[in-house]
């Protein structure tokens, strides 16, 4: 358990400390600033990497870096060119900064719970989560720009016409009486395909997180059997996770931009 | 799970990378993929030529060859005709000369035989006369017996 003082916090309070951000501001004006700090860096990580090799990539023989980054690329263009079949040029670089940026977030998962937070502590910082896809904001944040995305590309791939079509006449069909049934279904849809992927994402790794917490109260000779467990178990979830919010992104947006 | 002005600030970041990704990440280890591609199928398909370059360029050796062979054995067999066709000249040479130098052998002595003839013939009429004169103990007549002695002498 971590704590600066002597005496130690209740269960409560440690379980509460663990789940209180650093922020800053009131209200709808707070900024999670851990939440921000983490994802950027883990941004910046994805970016520094890729960018590094895409600077020197080589036709000619690539070496282990190349090597790596290149089967994560085409492992993403190829999960796009399965599902999405227009023009690549932006959806498969969102695809793949959907999935990196999402599998570093919850590879932060896997951090001992106490080791940051700790650490913060001895720099003057109360509060620290470092799980950005823990965070609500995070992942909504993800699943509205798909939102917008979505918007955007079903614009570009039926024109306003045809989006309107659909809109109003899809899935019960054209009769006037049925129009508002299709307005409110498209509606609930169009708003269920964001907070699905949110809500997923946060979900698991909420738990995830909480459960690491929840490990982390039990007697230190005594974690490392439901520790180890939890772990290994989250070495599937966190790709898994990140997967499946690129695959879904990916098909939402050849829903939005392909005619049926 | 308090939503806040951190969704914008993820917002903001994630569409800074994604543009970030699809302007400088994404292409060039695409095109460097599928410049490599590209060899490596080009390659692929100059081995193959190649392999078809061999194949045919073997039979050509093989043509070639047989060829060669054929005009090493044309020329052997002329090599050959001409051979056994100058030996037979140089007989034919060697026998007309041998045949010549004995017909000039042979006129030779018969000139020389026909040459002793007539020295021995008139060796002869001065020894017959010679031995008439002393035979006759007289002198006798030259130019009256030497019609006489021509006749002896060309009987002879």
């Amino acid at each position: 358990m971590a704590s600066a003082s002597g005496s130690g916090p209740t269960p409560t309070e440690y379980v509460t400390h663990h789940l209180t951000h650093l922020s800053v501001g009131e209200g709808f004006w707070t900024l999670h600033l851990d939440t921000l700090f983490f994802s950027l860096l883990t941004g910046f990580i994805f970016i520094g990497v890729f960018y590094a090799v895409a600077r020197k990539a080589t036709a000619g023989v690539p070496g282990k870096m190349q090597n790596f980054v290149e089967v994560l690329v085409e492992f993403v263009d190829n999960s796009v060119k399965d599902a999405f079949h227009g023009p690549r040029g932006f959806v498969a670089p969102l695809a793949l900064t959907v999935f990196f940026w999402v599998f570093l977030w919850n590879l932060l998962d896997l951090i001992p719970v106490d080791l940051f937070p700790w650490l913060a502590s001895k720099m003057g910082i109360e509060y620290l989560r470092i799980v950005p896809s823990a965070d609500p904001n995070a992942t909504f944040g993800l699943s509205l720009s798909v939102l917008a995305l979505i918007i955007i590309y079903s614009f570009k791939g039926k024109g306003a016409g045809g989006f309107l079509k659909e809109l109003l006449f899809h899935p019960f069909g054209k009769f006037p009486l049925l129009v508002p049934f299709n307005i409110l279904l498209n509606i609930i849809e169009m708003i269920a395909k964001p907070v699905s992927l949110a809500l997923r994402l946060f979900g698991n790794l909420y738990a995830a997180e909480m459960i690491f917490i929840l490990i982390a109260m039990l007697p230190f000779w005594a974690q490392w059997i439901p520790g180890t467990a939890w772990a290994i178990f989250h070495i599937l979830v966190i790709p898994l996770q990140a997967f499946i919010f690129m695959t879904l992104t990916i098909v939402y947006l050849s829903l939005a931009y392909e005619e049926h | 799970m308090n939503i806040n002005v951190s969704l914008i600030g993820q917002i903001i970041t994630f569409l800074v990378f994604v543009w970030f990704v699809m302007k400088f990440v994404w292409p060039p280890i695409v095109e460097a993929m599928a410049e490599r591609e590209k060899r490596i199928a080009d390659g692929l398909a100059a081995a193959e030529r190649g392999k078809q370059e061999l194949q045919a360029a073997d039979v050509k050796v093989e043509e070639i060859l047989r060829e060669a062979r054929q005009q090493a054995a044309q020329i052997l067999d002329k090599a050959n005709k001409r051979g056994s066709e100058i030996v037979e000249e140089a007989k034919t040479q060697a026998r007309t000369e041998g045949d010549r130098l004995v017909a000039s052998a042979k006129a030779e002595i018969s000139q020389e035989v026909s040459r002793a003839r007539e020295s021995l013939r008139a060796e002869v009429a001065n020894i017959a006369v010679a031995g008439a004169s002393q035979i006759l103990k007289k002198e006798v007549d030259a130019g009256a017996h030497a019609r006489l002695l021509d006749d002896l002498v060309a009987e002879m």
